[in-house]
């Protein structure tokens, strides 16, 4: 038993070296970030157009308070980082944030924000208010088509988003069958998802971030943020084939 | 879960061929089958090590190579098992003395969720009143039931509140709610038993039948779909296994089986490695998805079906191994299932309070589960010693009740 718990340890330490060593600080392995799922809108806006229009709809973890929280949450940031890598497009990114909605209200807003925002991408973040209800998980999956169809009928394509990982509430907090559901009703859509519950994990796990610690400052928060802006800016130039990303690391 | 597949001994060939068909009709009738306690004892470890939130470790349980987990075995084998001890006092002592002592066993396990449900309370609000991270500030809204303690407190009383990882104890007590006259019926009339086990089942399907939860929803595993596996189980004890001997031989279903995990093996593969998700077809996902744990989805029992096929076909009942030092840990976990199962719930929750108020580092999932298996291995251990010395006390009853932890009946 020893000499099997000792191989095991050296092989996730094999595996911790291999994915830190793709680069320093918070990184994301392509395999959590690029799919074959595609956008189709984005790059007619792109590259027509010159302009992009984002919106992100979701629920309390896409915000952060504070007078800097706006500018430091992952919407600003990936409008940071997208401005940066696509040079000569006006891009903006909308934060829709409606505090403690299940999936199902945020789909039956869908058409509105169609029609007010007009966007080219819509980023849909949902699951965790789900979890905390403990919603049917069937009832969950239908919102969750319901909003996809939706978008899509409308014309925009859509990012899903999942939930945060929170190893301090995890044991109160029952997420598999949600995040299963919106695996499935991404790939049935062909819609990209972005697993922040397995990236963040990748990130507590490789040591990137304490995501145990109960400081109450912002810091480690706008770290975060910054890093999934980044995550979901990469993710956007794959899926759109905006450029041919020479090293898939999320960065 | 540590070991390694256990390895065939030498002979295996040769007992393989030894095995004849009085090999499986003695299954039901004779001793205590030794693999019941075993796979019961390795499915109380894998759950413990599922129970552990962010736990590195949890990847070696099976839940991840395959559709079905620790759950499914457990669930068969208690089925089993209840069905051996007190079938045969229903026997001996009729239908009365068999079911009173039936729901008293569906009592203290009663008693055993509300004991772990007050330990969880104590957990969580410590952890949680000592955590004020902006970056959970949503999640932290899983508090809220504690603003209402007269609500969830008595909900949870009623089995209605349920937190997370806290399910498989409710499914257990109205399983032995209702054991008492499916005990009578399958004792009676098997198959007709099985048949209205099986209706029930597909009537669950069919009407969405289940239990309501609170706040919202239903029970994380519905009693009136996992009733099968429980009721399969007990079938198998009173001769079933018996009849599904020829079966079970078969070459062709062996291949089956094995053609089967070897495809919910690929498919689990896709739940890791989405990139691996674009070679299975549309149609396909169309069919096998969503797998339904909450109804023991057809995948998932089938799943558990295969591997107990493999599993009897490589691991014969006189299996050497059974009786050796080797095996003994787990062996006596599977005995002493419900202290073990309550312990393993328990520790689970400690290790969550290590994990956040020590550290969550890799080091410490690892300590964390090989210490756990470790305190189920020494309390099994003490629940047998506990259990030989009442035994051979001068004073003791003469008569012990019987226990349906225990495969054989008798310690």
């Amino acid at each position: 038993m020893n000499g099997a718990i000792a191989s095991l340890l050296a092989t996730f330490a094999l595996c911790g070296t291999a994915l830190a060593s793709e680069g320093q600080g918070c990184d994301i392995p392509g395999y959590l970030l690029f799919g074959t799922s595609e956008l189709k809108r984005v790059p007619v806006a792109v590259r027509e157009n010159h302009r992009l229009r984002i919106a992100v709809v979701g629920t309390g973890s896409s915000a952060l308070t504070g007078p800097d929280g706006p500018s430091s949450a992952y919407p600003a940031r990936l409008e940071a980082r997208l401005s940066e890598r696509l040079p000569g497009v006006n891009v903006r990114v909308i934060p829709l944030v409606r505090t403690r909605q299940t999936a199902e209200d945020l789909a039956k807003g869908m058409s509105k924000l169609l029609a007010d925002e007009k966007p080219d991408l819509v980023i849909w973040q949902t699951g965790t208010i789900d979890a905390i209800r403990r919603i049917e998980p069937d009832d969950f999956r239908a919102a969750l088509e319901n909003g996809i169809e939706t978008l899509e009928k409308g014309g925009a394509d859509v990012i899903l988003m999942n939930m945060q990982y929170s190893p301090r509430t995890d044991i109160m907090l029952s997420l598999g069958p949600y995040a299963d559901s919106m695996r499935v009703a991404a790939q049935q859509h062909e819609v990209p998802l972005f697993d922040r519950l397995s990236i963040m994990r990748h990130w507590s796990d490789t040591g990137a971030f304490d995501l145990y610690a109960t400081d109450k400052d912002n810091v480690l928060a706008q770290r975060v943020h910054d890093c999934i802006g980044r995550g979901i800016a990469a993710m956007i130039m794959d899926a759109a084939h905006l450029r041919e990303t020479e090293h898939k690391t999320g960065q | 879960m540590f070991h390694a597949p256990p390895q065939p001994p030498e002979n295996e060939e040769a007992i393989r061929e030894q095995r004849t068909a009085s090999t499986y009709a003695s299954e039901a009738t004779t001793g205590r089958d030794l693999r019941l306690d075993l796979f019961r004892g390795i499915a109380l470890w894998l759950i413990f090590l599922d129970h552990i939130p962010s736990n590195l470790v949890a990847w070696i349980t099976i839940r991840n190579y395959g559709f079905s987990d620790a759950t499914e075995i457990f669930v068969f084998v208690s089925g089993y098992t209840a069905a051996f001890v007190y079938g045969k006092e229903m026997r001996e002592r009729g239908f009365l003395i068999a079911g009173a002592h039936i729901l008293r066993r569906a009592w203290q396990i009663y008693v055993a969720h509300v004991f772990l449900f007050a330990i969880y309370l104590a957990e969580i609000t410590y952890v949680a009143t000592r955590f004020e991270n902006p970056l959970y500030a949503e999640e932290m809204n899983i508090l809220d039931f504690l603003k209402q303690p007269d609500v969830t407190i008595v909900q949870a009383l009623l089995l209605k509140f349920k937190p997370a990882n806290m399910d498989v104890l409710p499914l257990y007590i109205i399983l032995l709610l209702l054991f008492p006259p499916t005990l009578w019926l399958l004792r009676l009339r098997p198959t007709l038993a099985l048949a209205a086990s099986m209706t029930l089942y597909v009537l669950t399907w069919h009407f969405n039948w289940n239990l309501p939860s609170y706040p919202s929803g239903h029970w994380f595993f519905n009693p009136f779909a996992w009733q099968l596996l429980f009721v399969f189980g007990a079938w198998c004890a009173l001769g079933g296994a018996e009849r599904l001997g020829a079966v079970l031989r078969s070459r062709i279903t062996l291949a089956l089986a094995v053609a089967y995990l070897v495809f919910a093996f690929l498919i689990s593969l896709t739940w890791y490695l989405p990139v691996a998700g674009d070679y299975v077809p549309h149609w396909l996902e169309e069919v096998i998805y969503p797998i339904d744990k909450v109804n023991l989805d057809v995948l998932r029992f089938a799943h558990f079906l295969a591997l107990a096929v493999v599993t009897v076909h490589f691991v014969p009942r006189d299996w050497p191994l059974l009786k050796s030092r080797w095996l003994w840990a787990p062996i006596t976990c599977g005995q002493h299932s419900l202290e073990i199962f309550c312990i393993g719930v328990f520790l689970s929750f400690a290790a969550h309070f290590a994990m956040t108020e020590v550290s969550g580092a890799l080091w410490m999932q690892f300590l964390a589960s090989a210490l756990g298996i470790l305190i189920m291995i020494a309390a099994a251990w003490l629940l047998t010693w506990y259990k030989r010395a009442e035994g051979r006390s001068p004073g003791s009853r003469p008569k012990k009740t019987p226990d349906a932890d225990l495969a054989g009946g008798e310690a």
